[in-house]
């Protein structure tokens, strides 16, 4: 593991083995919605809350991606794992039988790359043979945590963005046919946005900032990747991204896209500006980026899932809304 | 990032988050709050029919549609309705009746007392609040008034 530039971490033995996204039903009625491994009829998943719905479409994605390797929960040391909801519930509940050390990251909805940027480094460094890292969000318990009851009948704003019900893991080792080649974890960025209903307005300056921060270091240019993926910046965060990165004298927009945007269907689903949530960007990565790498469609893409990290506490008391966007280069093994 | 004043940048975020259709958003609020006014409308003639002194006949109105908005709300219809009429649904009786209903419903897994009991006036509780307040303050200053003899 070697420090290249400022921010980013250059790797050269960590693979991904296996992973797997598991979603709800409107996630399943989506663009995408035949790349899943598991999809959910029912979003409370039989369960008497939504925040054990959400708990257990983190244990069913852990359980699928121990799976396709045929590996046993010890066969994970580490399981590095977070949530939205508050104390990061359903990482503790969902993951609670399996036994496996537990490490708890908040990152809002950058949470996926955050604890595969994480895994990654502690499989590169030797303290860990294999980790996990998982993620989730669910609409309802969403909802209720930071906005208003399901049942409340309201209009949105066109700006607001629909958390996913989805769920994504990945098993991180050393011999899957995804490569993690560098890793850029992201500075705490605030340009002063502060609706809470136009996330993705706040979360683009910290897409920007690490992008850019990325390009720097790395001394490469957007169009020398496949893909940049963002995740969960929707159709307001994307536009101002790609002005953003223009302006920075690294144009992205041909390249670009967004998990967000990728995951719904903006006019038919009725999602305003798309797509949002831990689990967004997780199912994106798992359901359609990896497998697509896996295959050798892809070859190189960069991954930066990008996260709001206010509270209903600190919006209501009138503070801004801090972004932060982590990213990961992921490499296809296949020549 | 090359320096931009958080000043610069709301402009661009404004520029590129797009207004809610107040004009449509208008429209559906004027037809479907009108709506509920004449459905308030015939059920107070329908209850005068029936026998019942105007003032009663007020106060069914008002019950009925506290009623009905409490039933589709536990249908789950009513925020579908909602999510089209806006203003039309939440400023007539039948919104203040679905504020209590949906957080009511939403709470009940954190317990009767401390879910229910405690968060149904989550959303409604300011509206008590402030409503009572200010009626206090206006019968203050009705009451001054007349012992001034206007």
């Amino acid at each position: 593991m070697e420090r290249i530039g400022r921010y980013t971490l250059s790797l050269e033995k960590v693979k991904l083995d296996s992973w797997a996204s598991v979603v709800g039903k409107k996630e399943s009625e989506g663009p995408l919605g035949n790349e899943f491994d598991l999809t959910c009829e029912d979003d409370s998943l039989g369960q008497d809350s939504w925040e054990k719905a959400e708990a257990t479409l983190q244990r069913k994605a852990l359980e699928i991606a121990l799976g396709k390797l045929s590996l046993k929960p010890e066969g994970v040391d580490f399981v590095l794992a977070g949530d939205l909801l508050n104390q990061c519930i359903s990482s503790t509940f969902g993951l609670r039988p399996f036994g496996i050390p537990l490490l708890g990251q908040y990152g809002a909805c950058s949470t996926m790359a955050l604890t595969l940027g994480l895994s990654s480094i502690l499989v590169e460094s030797g303290a860990a043979r294999r980790a996990a890292a998982v993620t989730s969000s669910h609409f309802c318990s969403a909802e209720r945590q930071f906005r208003l009851p399901l049942e409340y009948g309201g209009q949105r704003s066109p700006t607001a963005q629909w958390t996913a019900t989805a769920s994504g893991c990945v098993m991180v080792g050393k011999e899957g046919p995804v490569q993690v080649q560098k890793v850029t974890f992201g500075r705490i960025t605030d340009l002063g946005i502060t609706d809470a209903a136009n996330m993705g307005a706040a979360m683009a300056p910290a897409a920007a900032e690490t992008l850019g921060a990325f390009f720097r270091d790395t001394g490469t240019l957007p169009e020398e990747y496949d893909a940049i993926y963002t995740g969960d910046l929707g159709q307001v965060g994307s536009t101002l991204l790609c002005q953003l990165m223009e302006k920075e004298g690294y144009p992205i927009e041909p390249v670009h896209q967004d998990c967000g945007l990728l995951l719904f269907d903006r006019e038919k689903q009725d999602v305003h500006a798309g797509g949002s949530g831990c689990g967004c960007s997780a199912a994106v990565l798992c359901g359609h980026i990896l497998p697509q790498l896996a295959q050798g469609k892809l070859k190189n893409v960069l991954f930066a899932a990008t996260g709001a990290l206010m509270s209903p506490t600190s919006s209501q008391q009138g503070e801004s809304i801090p972004g932060i966007s982590h990213l990961l280069q992921l490499v296809s093994v296949q020549k | 990032m090359k320096s931009m004043t958080e000043k610069e940048y709301a402009k661009m975020a404004q520029k590129a988050s797009p207004n809610s259709p107040s004009g449509k958003n208008c429209v559906f609020a004027f037809v479907t709050g009108g709506g509920i006014c004449m459905l308030g409308q015939f059920l107070c003639n329908l209850y005068q029919q029936w026998g019942v002194s105007l003032p009663l006949a007020r106060a069914g109105v008002s019950i009925s549609l506290i009623f009905l908005s409490a039933l589709l709300t536990a249908l789950g219809w009513f925020d579908n309705i909602a999510r089209f009429a806006g203003a039309g649904t939440l400023v007539p009786i039948t919104g203040f009746a679905n504020a209590v209903v949906s957080p009511a419903m939403e709470f009940k897994s954190e317990g009767i007392i401390t879910g229910l009991g405690v968060k149904a006036f989550t959303i409604a509780g300011p509206v008590l609040v402030f409503g009572i307040s200010s009626s206090v303050v206006y019968g203050l200053i009705l009451w001054f008034l007349r012992l001034m003899g206007i």
